[in-house]
């Protein structure tokens, strides 16, 4: 009877407590922010593209991509530094080396017939040109150029590159210590002087780049450092599937990216935003364990300190 | 004259009782401190606390290490050396974070217990009063910690609070300033926030759990039935080897080792929070750095706050501020409000009853609409719950005042 009792209780609080628990936190935030559907990166509004592509076809036309790109897979260096490529066209044009890796394919081919509607940017250049020209004519000559960008790419794409060809020439990661132009240097200031030039010439180069993007983007895209924290996952995987749905108005662009490419991306977010990840994982268990053999022990004290008594 | 053994050995029994008195100290706080054998986990709720204000310290003193209270580098502080540099940081904080957050849950168990079973009467007033100023220095110590990552929920938690003592109309923005030192949060801010988080707040924590110790003494805990026991009467009964027939139990070992088990039990309930559910107690928002050009679109205290910041919401400025005022003090005048002569449980205190079961579903109503935005039907319920709130005060006296005494009880 008398245990029933404690556990009538118990049974109160707990249901007090759960209740607090639901409407605080899985209730107030289904209400405090707006629900968008996941779709799994299959961009549905794109039609599919039924044209094969020529990969050696595709190589003919990218000679022409190369006017503004790097693409080092195939040895063609960077027409321009970071910061006059971002004085030209607002920011750093990606090296074309991962595009065949990490963005969806029928994104793709769709970005180089139309890329400021495929990106969803129209409403940031009414009265400016993007600066990404329509670089295919029909279906064919984007399939081809897709095939070629497949056939450059490499097999095995680490989070860490697919980060930095997807988000890293817009967002730092100060974390990471990677910023938009390249990981900052490891120089040394001078023993005597206590200046370090290295660094002041590279931070120099960075306030340049920085100035350039918000003039293009209207402000300095977020740090990413620990975003996997400051979002949720569903927030993150939707906002960049969609950025437009999540946030109308934002000059963050749809990267296109497929969902390897994203899980790559959010791999990387994952390891520089949550490194105890797997430290927790692995030290979890242990000291779980710990404490319930320690009830076990102090309820048979209990259990023999109590004998008797009613 | 205290006589003073000259043959007994340095730090011998006799030597330390000549000295400190370890046995009479020991009996009389522990092996001869009596609590009532008619009592449940939930009389458990106090060491549990004292755990948890433990593990606070501790896991604080080695985030105290590598936290720099710079308005530059807190941020980085917290979320780089300590989260991913320093060897076990993010456990430190997220027991830290957890266990602030926790606190709060075993506080108010703690305070609807002494609620529900009239243990704030009959010379437990003292007890009470101690209690509700632990309460409130807990939640000072909590905002002040809050402030301390420095976050945009820091910043902007710490703007819209300090604003709350321009005191409405009377618009005394030279008082909000001087809290600040500067117009807006900042260097000034931080600083005087940590002082207090680090040193002047715990150690007012420890005076007054101590003073709530020292409350606790000549009362006695209260029982599940709000017996009056005659303690020395029970005491020597139970010395008299008749465990059965006495009604009391000794603290230590008897009280203890049940305590002990339900510390055991919080503490797996603990740890499985702290190492697979922290994100409740550590506000997504508050991961992006503080920003002064930008208000975050929804600006909430912690849950534990949220029934009173909601008290304050529905109201115009003037009278939202009286009402958040009444909500911050009412609960001390508990002893003096309840008007009936009985130390009962709620259930068996006619219309008391269903005032605490409504005051208890009134906070977690008033809790869940705190948190959502101030909209449509939230505002209506927001409303009616704030004013629920304040009649069932007012109430308070009438019904207990009516209260039929319980037989048997004088």
């Amino acid at each position: 009877m008398k245990k029933m009792k404690e556990l009538k209780i118990l049974a109160v609080v707990v249901f007090f407590t759960l209740v607090t628990y639901w409407g605080v936190e899985p209730y107030a935030h289904s209400v405090m922010h707006k629900h968008v559907e996941f779709k799994n990166f299959k961009y549905e509004d794109l039609k599919p593209i039924s044209a094969k592509g020529d990969a050696a076809k595709g190589q003919a036309l990218a000679a022409a991509c190369a006017g503004c790109h790097s693409i080092k897979a195939a040895k063609m260096p960077a027409p321009m530094d970071p910061v006059t490529a971002a004085a030209t066209y607002g920011v750093n044009p990606p090296d074309l080396s991962l595009a065949g890796a990490v963005l969806d394919e029928k994104y793709l081919a769709h970005f180089l017939k139309d890329p400021v509607h495929t990106a969803m940017v129209a409403h940031k250049f009414k009265n400016r040109a993007y600066p990404m020209p329509p670089m295919a004519t029909d279906d064919q000559s984007a399939a081809d150029l897709v095939a070629y960008f497949k056939s450059i790419a490499p097999k095995e794409v680490t989070p860490k590159e697919a980060y930095e060809f997807a988000c890293g020439r817009c967002h730092e990661m100060r974390y990471a210590k990677w910023t938009q132009i390249g990981e900052e240097p490891k120089t040394k200031p001078n023993i005597q002087t206590h200046m370090n030039e290295g660094k002041l010439k590279f931070d120099e180069k960075l306030a340049k780049y920085k100035d350039h993007l918000v003039k293009y983007l209207g402000k300095l895209p977020p740090d990413l450092s620990i975003i996997v924290r400051a979002r949720s996952e569903d927030y993150l995987k939707t906002f960049v599937e969609d950025p437009q749905a999540q946030l109308p108005g934002t000059a963050m662009p749809r990267v296109g990216v497929s969902k390897e490419g994203y899980e790559k991306v959010f791999k990387y977010l994952e390891e520089v935003g949550d490194p105890s990840k797997p430290k927790r994982e692995a030290v979890g268990p242990w000291v779980i364990g710990y404490f319930i053999i320690f009830s076990f022990l102090a309820w048979l004290w209990y259990k023999s300190q109590w004998k008797g008594l009613k | 004259m205290a006589h003073f053994d000259p043959n007994a050995k340095p730090f011998s029994h006799q030597w330390m009782n000549d000295r400190l008195a370890i046995d009479t100290l020991k009996r009389v706080l522990s092996t001869e401190y009596w609590i009532p054998k008619n009592i449940n986990f939930l009389w458990a709720m106090g060491m549990v606390l004292a755990a948890t204000f433990g593990v606070l310290l501790i896991s604080g003193i080695f985030l105290l290490m590598y936290y720099i209270p710079d308005t530059k580098l807190a941020f980085d502080s917290v979320n780089h050396t300590i989260m991913g540099e320093v060897g076990y940081g993010w456990l430190w904080r997220h027991m830290h974070a957890v266990a602030a957050s926790v606190v709060f849950l075993i506080i108010y168990i703690h305070m609807f217990t002494g609620i529900y079973y009239g243990s704030y009467k009959r010379g437990r007033e003292l007890i009470w009063l101690s209690g509700m100023l632990l309460f409130v220095t807990f939640s000072a110590e909590a905002f002040s910690g809050y402030m301390l990552p420095w976050g945009q929920m820091s910043y902007w938690a710490g703007m819209v609070i300090t604003n709350l003592f321009s005191l409405g109309s009377l618009d005394l923005q030279g008082l909000v300033e001087w809290i600040r030192g500067d117009y807006v949060p900042g260097q000034a801010f931080l600083g005087r926030f940590f002082m207090l988080h680090v040193v002047l707040l715990p150690l007012i924590i420890m005076a007054l759990i101590v003073l709530h110790f020292g409350t606790l003494r000549i009362p006695h805990v209260n029982n599940q039935d709000g017996e009056e026991i005659d303690f020395e009467a029970e005491a020597e009964k139970w010395k008299a080897g008749k465990r059965k027939e006495a009604k009391v139990i000794p603290f230590n070992p008897v009280f203890m080792s049940k305590d002990v088990f339900v510390l055991g039990i919080y503490f797996i309930i603990y740890f499985y929070l702290v190492f697979y559910h922290f994100e409740f107690a550590m506000d997504p928002v508050n991961f992006d750095p503080a920003d002064p050009l930008k208000t975050p679109p929804h600006i909430y205290p912690e849950w534990y706050f949220l029934w009173s910041y909601e008290i304050l919401r529905p109201f115009s400025k003037n009278a939202g501020l009286i009402a958040f005022g009444f909500a911050q003090v009412i609960f001390f005048f508990l002893p003096f409000l309840d008007r009936s002569p009985n130390v009962a449980p709620a259930s068996r205190r006619g219309l008391f009853k269903f005032w605490f079961w409504a005051l208890l579903i009134d906070m977690i109503v008033l809790t869940i609409m705190g948190k959502v935005p101030p909209i449509g039907i939230y505002t209506t319920i927001g409303t009616i719950a704030a004013w629920t709130f304040i009649l069932l005060w007012v109430a308070l006296p009438f019904i207990t005042k009516l209260e039929k005494p319980i037989r048997g009880q004088k």
